[in-house]
C-alpha cells in the first residue's frame, strides 16, 4: 500500500501511510485506539471503495482498485473483524458459505456445503459438527469458524483485526498456532492487535502506526521488546493544547466501593470490585484499553444502565446513596455523557430544545404540564451556556457539526444541574477548536468546586487534563497516578503487567 | 415596515410539512367538488360534495376514524409501531353494547361504562405482552385482530342487532337544535354557535399573543396571525352555515372536539407526551435520559384500548346496529390517517392535527368517490396509491437524514 490517504468530512484519518507486507509473513500492526489501523484495513479491504482514499493498492504485483469487499475477495484478500460477522441463527456450514453457496444448477448443494465445511473446519483444528447453529458454539470456536470461512474463499492474504480481543489464553494460543501453521503452507497474514506480546511472538515484521501516520516498521532483527513498540506507539510530544487550571481540590464527593458487575449475557465479570473516589474540584481520569471496562463501570454506577447482579457501595459526601435508577441518580445530582451521542445520547432528528430538557422535564413543567415559553428560555440559556453554535433552539440535532452536537449533549446534562459529572469519551470525534471548548468547560465546572470523571482512550487528553488517573484493563483497577507521574508509557505499561500478572495468576 | 423582516424569515420545514397536507386536503375538496359538479350522476342521492347534508355526512362518517386515528398516533410515535387489532376491538365492544341494551334493554349510561372498561381491559392486555413481555406490537395486535373479531361474532351469534333507542342514538348521533326546531331556528342557533366559537378563538389567540408580547418571547408577524384568523373564521362560519342548511351541528362533533384537544395537549403540552416522541426518535437516548419507555409503551397501547371503545360507541350510534362485520378494515383506515398527516413510519414525528388532517383527507377521498360512483375495488386501488406516496416522502426525508447508503448500512469510522 503506498501514500494511502483517507478523509472522514474533511478530517483526515489516515495520511501518506506506507504499508509493505512480504509474501508469506505474518505483519503485525499496533497503534493507538484512532490511530487508523481499521481504517487502513477497511481499505485495503475494498469497505472503502477505490475514489474514497488517496493513493495505490498494489497485490502481487498490479495495481488494485476495489469497488467493494466482494472485489477484493475475488483477489484473496479476506478481512475478519473484531467483531464477529456470523448468523447465530444459520449452522455453521450456512455460514461458512453465506454469500459464497455451493450450487447446484438449480439451488444450493446442501451435501457438497456440509461436506466441504467439514473439511475446513478439520483445517482450523474443529471436529464440530457443521449442522450445529453457529450461536451454540464458544465465542472462540466461533473465530475459528471465520478463519475456516475465509479459507473456504481461497484467501491468500488474511486480515485479522483484533481476533483475540475476546478470548481466553487458551484459546488465543490456539489461534495464534494456527496462524503460524497456515504460514508454512504459504499464506500471508496481516494481524492487528493491542496485544503487544501476541504480535512480538508470531510476526515477521511489526508496523507501528500513529495519529494516521506510519511511524515504522520493525522486523525481527531490530529491537521489539514491549518498552520499544510503546515508545513508538505513543510517542508524540504534549503540546499546549490543554487550558491551565489551578487546582484547588476539596472533599470526596463520589466514593464507590467494591463495584463488580456481571457480563449482562455472559458469566463473567465486567467490572471487578472497582474501588475509587472523587473530590470536589477535580477531575479523575480513567484510561484504558477498548473494552477494558471503563464505560461498563461509568454506566453500572449511573441507573444500573449496564449488567447484572451489580454488586457495592455508592456514597455521596460521605453519605450512602442509591443510584440504581437513572432518575434516583439525576436526583443526587450525578449526570452521565454518553461516549457515543448519536446512538444513546440525542435523539438526532429532533430540536436542540427538546434535547436539552429531556433528561428533567420538572424544570420546565407544572403538573406535568410543559411551560413553553420557559422551555425555550431555559434551552436558550443553556444553549448559549455551552456556545452551541445554531441559529436557535430550534434547530435539529442532526443539522449541526459533531463538535456543536457534543455541546448539546453536554448541555443537555448541565440541565439537570449535576455536581458529579462523568463524561465518557467527551471529545470524541470532534475538531480541535471544540476541544478546546470542551476542556474549558470543565475546568470552569471543576472552579465551581463540581467533580468531574472523565473517561478518554486519548491518552494526551487525560495527562493534560485530570489532577489524578486511573487506569483499568480487563474490569479492574490497575493502577492510579497523581498529575504529574503519568506518563503514556508508564500508563501503558501498567497495561501489560496487569496482563502478564493476569496470566500467570491463571497459569499457575 | 417592522413587520418585513420577520414574514421575510424562511418558513420552517415541519410548517411547510403540515401546510402543505392541509393544502392538498383543500385541493381535493375543490377537486372533488368539480368533479361532482361536472359529472356527478343524479341517480345518486347528493351529487355536489359541498351540500349541506354531504357535509354533514362528512362528518359522522369520519368521526370514528378521526378518533383511532389520534389513538394510532400514540403508537406510532413510539418508534412506528401500529396496532392492527382496532377494527375487530370495534366489533367485538360493540356486540357487548349492543348485547347489553338491545338484547338486555340495559341502562345505556352502565354499558357505556362497561363498554369503556372493556377498552381499557383489552388494551392493556396487549400492552402488557408488547411493552414488558416484549413480544412486537405487529404480532400482538394480529393476534388480537383474529381474537377479538371471534369474539365479536360469537357475541352475536353472526346475527345484526338493532334498532337502538333514540336516547342512545341522540347521545353520539343527534343534532342541535334537535329536529323539533324549525328550519329558521336551527341556521339561528347554528350561526350563533359559530360566532361564539369564533370570539373564543379570537380570544384565546390574542390573549396568548399578549401574553407572549409582555415577556418579551417571540411572535409571529401580525399581519401572518390576521390572515390565519381570517381563513380560520370563515372556514368555522362556512361550515356551520352548511350544517345549519341540514339538520344542524352534530353532537358527534363535541366527543371529536373533546379527544382532538385533549390529546393536542397531551402530545403537545405534557411531559409524557414529550417522553413519546423522545423514544421514537432515539430509544436509548430516552432510557438513558432516565424515561420508563416501557410505561410509556404500555400506556399508549392501553390508550388506544380506550379510543377502540370511544370510537365502537360512536359507531353503532352511526349505523343504529351493532354487526359482526362492524369496524371492518378501520385499523388501516386510522394507521393511513397517520402516515398521510405526516406522522414517521419509524416514530417520533407525528401531530394529532396532522392525523385529524390525514383522516379527513382519506374521508374525502372515499365520499368524494362514492358520490362519483367510483367502483368500490377501485375505491381501494386508489387509497392505497396515496398512502404509498405518503409514505415514500417520509422515507425520502429520512434518507437524506442517515447521509445516504453509508448511514443505512451504518458504517462505521476506525
Amino acid at each position: 500500500m503506498r501514500e494511502i490517504t483517507k478523509r472522514f468530512s474533511g478530517v483526515a484519518a489516515l495520511s501518506d501511510v506506507n504499508l509493505n507486507v512480504e509474501r508469506g509473513e505474518i505483519h503485525g500492526i499496533v497503534g493507538e485506539n484512532g490511530a487508523g489501523k481499521s481504517t487502513l484495513m477497511n481499505v485495503l479491504s475494498g469497505t472503502y471503495p477505490y475514489g474514497d482514499y488517496e493513493g495505490q493498492i498494489i497485490f502481487e504485483g498490479e495495481e488494485c482498485r476495489f469497488s467493494g469487499i466482494k472485489d477484493s475477495e475475488r483477489k484473496g484478500i479476506v478481512i475478519i473483524h473484531q467483531e464477529l460477522a456470523m448468523v447465530p441463527q444459520l449452522s455453521v456450514g450456512e455460514n461458512i458459505f453465506l454469500g459464497n453457496e455451493r450450487r447446484t444448477s438449480t439451488g444450493i448443494d446442501w451435501d457438497r456445503t456440509f461436506e466441504e465445511s467439514g473439511k475446513l473446519l478439520a483445517m482450523v483444528g474443529l471436529s464440530e459438527d457443521p449442522h450445529v447453529p453457529v450461536g451454540n458454539l464458544s465465542i472462540g470456536k466461533q473465530q475459528l469458524v471465520e478463519i475456516a470461512k475465509a479459507i473456504g474463499k481461497h484467501v491468500r492474504l488474511l486480515i485479522l483485526d483484533e481476533p483475540t480481543a475476546s478470548l481466553n489464553d487458551e484459546d488465543s494460543n490456539k489461534l495464534l498456532d494456527l496462524l503460524l501453521q497456515f504460514k508454512k503452507e504459504g499464506m500471508t497474514c496481516i494481524l492487528i492487535s493491542h496485544k503487544l506480546s501476541e504480535v512480538e511472538r508470531i510476526s515477521d515484521h511489526i508496523t507501528v502506526l500513529r495519529d494516521g501516520r506510519t511511524i515504522e516498521t520493525l522486523s525481527k532483527e531490530d529491537d521489539t521488546s514491549e518498552q520499544r513498540i510503546i515508545k513508538s506507539m505513543v510517542g508524540r510530544e504534549i503540546t499546549d493544547r490543554f487550558p491551565k487550571r489551578e487546582p484547588a481540590i476539596g472533599d470526596v464527593s463520589l466514593e464507590v466501593k467494591h463495584w463488580t458487575v456481571y457480563h449482562p449475557d455472559y458469566d463473567r465479570k465486567s467490572v471487578d470490585d472497582v474501588s475509587i473516589y472523587l473530590r470536589k474540584g477535580e477531575v479523575v481520569g480513567i484510561s484504558g484499553l477498548m473494552g477494558a471496562g471503563r464505560s461498563e463501570l461509568a454506566m453500572s454506577i449511573f441507573g444500573r444502565l449496564y449488567g447484572r447482579d451489580i454488586s457495592g457501595e455508592a456514597y455521596i459526601d460521605g453519605a450512602r446513596v442509591d443510584l440504581s435508577t437513572v432518575p434516583a441518580a439525576i436526583k443526587n445530582n450525578v449526570a452521565y455523557v454518553t461516549e457515543d451521542r448519536k446512538t444513546s445520547g440525542l435523539i438526532l432528528s429532533n430540536v436542540i430544545r427538546v434535547n436539552e430538557t429531556l433528561a428533567d422535564m420538572d424544570r420546565v413543567s407544572y403538573h406535568r404540564s410543559i411551560d413553553a415559553d420557559l422551555e425555550v428560555q431555559l434551552a436558550e440559556e443553556y444553549r448559549q451556556l455551552l456556545n452551541v453554535k445554531s441559529i436557535g433552539v430550534e434547530d435539529t440535532v442532526e443539522s449541526l457539526s459533531g463538535g456543536n452536537q457534543q455541546k448539546v449533549l453536554l448541555a443537555k446534562w448541565m440541565f439537570t444541574q449535576p455536581d458529579i459529572l462523568i463524561l465518557d469519551e467527551p471529545t470524541r470525534g470532534i475538531d480541535v477548536g471544540a476541544k478546546y471548548e470542551i476542556y474549558q468547560f470543565i475546568n470552569k465546572l471543576v472552579g465551581q468546586g463540581k467533580s468531574v470523571l472523565m473517561i478518554s482512550s486519548e491518552m494526551p487528553e487525560l495527562l493534560g487534563m485530570c489532577d489524578r488517573l486511573y487506569v483499568m484493563n480487563e474490569g479492574r483497577i490497575v493502577a492510579e497516578f497523581q498529575r504529574g507521574e503519568a506518563t503514556q508509557e508508564r500508563i501503558m505499561t501498567s497495561i501489560i503487567d496487569s496482563m502478564d500478572k493476569g496470566k500467570g495468576a491463571k497459569e499457575n | 415596515m417592522s413587520n418585513a423582516e420577520t414574514t421575510l424569515q424562511p418558513a420552517r420545514k415541519t410548517d411547510l410539512k403540515k401546510y402543505t397536507m392541509l393544502i392538498a386536503l383543500v385541493g381535493l375538496m375543490l377537486v372533488l367538488e368539480v368533479l361532482t359538479l361536472v359529472v356527478g350522476d343524479s341517480k345518486f342521492l347528493v351529487n355536489d360534495f359541498f351540500a349541506p347534508t354531504n357535509i354533514t355526512n362528512l362528518i359522522s362518517q369520519n368521526s370514528y376514524v378521526v378518533i383511532l386515528a389520534v389513538g394510532m398516533l400514540l403508537c406510532i410515535l413510539t418508534g412506528g409501531n401500529i396496532d392492527l387489532s382496532v377494527g375487530s376491538g370495534v366489533c367485538m365492544i360493540s356486540a357487548i353494547a349492543g348485547t347489553m341494551i338491545v338484547k338486555y334493554q340495559a341502562n345505556i349510561y352502565l354499558t357505556i361504562v362497561v363498554c369503556l372498561l372493556v377498552g381499557i381491559g383489552i388494551g392493556a392486555m396487549q400492552a402488557f405482552f408488547i411493552a414488558y413481555v416484549r413480544i412486537p406490537p405487529f404480532i400482538t395486535t394480529l393476534a388480537g385482530m383474529l381474537l377479538f373479531r371471534g369474539i365479536g361474532y360469537i357475541i352475536l351469534g353472526g346475527f345484526t342487532l338493532s334498532p337502538f333507542p333514540d336516547e342512545y342514538i341522540r347521545i353520539f348521533n343527534g343534532f342541535f337544535p334537535g329536529s323539533g326546531a324549525s328550519a329558521g331556528t336551527r341556521v339561528t342557533v347554528t350561526m350563533a354557535v359559530a360566532a361564539a366559537l369564533c370570539m373564543l378563538y379570537i380570544a384565546v389567540a390574542l390573549i396568548t399573543r399578549g401574553r407572549k408580547i409582555s415577556k418579551g418571547y417571540p411572535v409571529e408577524a401580525f399581519s401572518a396571525m390576521l390572515v390565519k384568523m381570517v381563513l380560520i373564521i370563515a372556514v368555522i362560519l362556512a361550515v356551520f352555515w352548511l350544517l345549519g342548511q341540514n339538520k344542524g351541528i352534530p353532537v358527534v362533533l363535541v366527543t371529536l372536539a373533546l379527544v382532538i384537544f385533549v390529546y393536542q395537549w397531551y402530545t403537545a403540552k405534557s411531559v409524557p407526551g414529550r417522553y413519546l416522541y423522545a423514544m421514537g426518535g432515539n430509544e436509548k437516548a430516552t432510557i438513558f435520559s432516565g424515561v420508563d419507555t416501557k410505561k410509556m409503551m404500555f400506556f399508549a397501547y392501553t390508550n388506544m384500548g380506550f379510543l377502540v371503545a370511544v370510537a365502537s360507541l360512536v359507531c353503532i350510534a352511526r349505523f343504529n346496529a351493532a354487526a359482526p362485520s362492524a369496524g371492518n378494515m378501520y385499523e388501516l383506515d386510522a394507521i393511513g390517517s397517520c402516515f398521510i398527516g405526516g406522522a414517521s413510519a419509524y416514530g417520533g414525528v407525528g401531530t394529532v392535527g396532522g392525523s385529524v388532517i390525514g383522516a379527513v383527507f382519506i374521508g374525502a377521498l372515499n365520499n368524494g368517490m362514492s358520490i362519483l360512483g367510483v367502483d368500490a375495488n377501485w375505491q381501494r386501488a386508489v387509497k392505497g396509491l396515496v398512502l404509498l406516496v405518503a409514505v415514500l416522502i417520509d422515507v425520502q426525508s429520512q434518507m437524506k437524514r442517515g447521509g445516504g447508503i453509508k448511514g443505512i448500512f451504518g458504517l462505521k469510522t476506525s
